[in-house]
């Protein structure tokens, strides 16, 4: 027999309190996508210094003269805020890239039942990697 | 069971293709990260260094796929959180042509990038 359900309006944050572990999948998805793509146009950008580079531009880095690429990365690189928004993004895209493959089984039809469960143990793991991470992205830079 | 619970829409191309972007970026954006952090410390990145890695064609032509599909991921992405929250009418065909226009300019911008640092430029 066929049942109908009035979900309401899911995209009513307002509701937050009501929300299950499949909707704050469907949330933190939404906010890591946003933050990646944001990212993205970031990540081109200072790449960009590149074209600066090959065109024979310098810059000074710690008393030294580098060419323009290796100036703006490293220079970027030794600071303390920049690693941690890092760490910040590794978190955020591993959740995106597990809460992904999680979709992808969702969207096949495989674990239907344990949804919920796999959202949790997207959380999960991500806090893991992420901590794991924090020595190898933090090495070398101070406070 | 009458309800559909799954997003798929039969014969979808923009959902189609979110799917095989998601695929192709999970395992290359597991790659990138593990190169240039882990393999490559990030602070120890070089002009000389990104211009050995993308004289491999094969690292190359993976990294301009990986911004095309990344980029298209990600727009997509954000035009159906929007479409979703109920975006429609004009603002929507307005947000759709900012969105591909963003998506385009993001995608010759790396590609410039990649082949200067390739040293085709």
């Amino acid at each position: 027999m066929s049942q109908s359900y009035n979900r309401g309006l899911i995209e009513d944050f307002g509701r937050w309190k009501e929300f299950s572990a499949g909707m704050w999948a469907w949330i933190f998805h939404k906010f890591t996508g946003w933050m990646l793509i944001g990212y993205l146009f970031t990540h081109i950008a200072v790449l960009s210094s590149a074209i600066a580079a090959a065109d024979g531009q310098t810059m000074m880095l710690a008393g030294e003269q580098v060419d323009a690429y290796t100036g703006t990365l490293q220079g970027l690189e030794s600071l303390f805020i920049v690693r941690v928004l890092e760490v910040g993004l590794l978190a955020v895209a591993v959740f995106h890239i597990l809460n992904g493959v999680r979709l992808l089984m969702v969207d096949l039809g495989v674990g239907l039942t344990a949804q919920d469960k796999s959202f949790y143990a997207s959380l999960v793991l991500t806090g893991v990697i992420t901590v794991a991470s924090v020595p190898t992205f933090m090495a070398g830079v101070g406070l | 069971m009458a309800e559909r619970y799954s997003s798929f829409t039969p014969g979808g191309t923009a959902w189609f293709l979110q799917r095989v972007t998601a695929a192709f970026l999970i395992v290359v954006l597991a790659f990138h990260f593990f190169l240039l952090h882990f393999v490559n410390h990030a602070s120890e990145i070089t002009f000389a260094g990104t211009q050995a890695r993308m004289e491999d064609v094969g690292y190359f032509l993976t990294m301009v796929l990986f911004l095309i599909a990344g980029a298209f991921h990600g727009v997509n992405g954000v035009y159906n959180a929007l479409v979703n929250q109920g975006l429609s009418g004009t603002p929507k065909k307005v947000v759709l042509a900012v969105l591909v226009i963003a998506a385009g300019l993001l995608i010759v911008q790396g590609v410039w990038v990649a082949l200067v640092m390739r040293g085709m430029i």
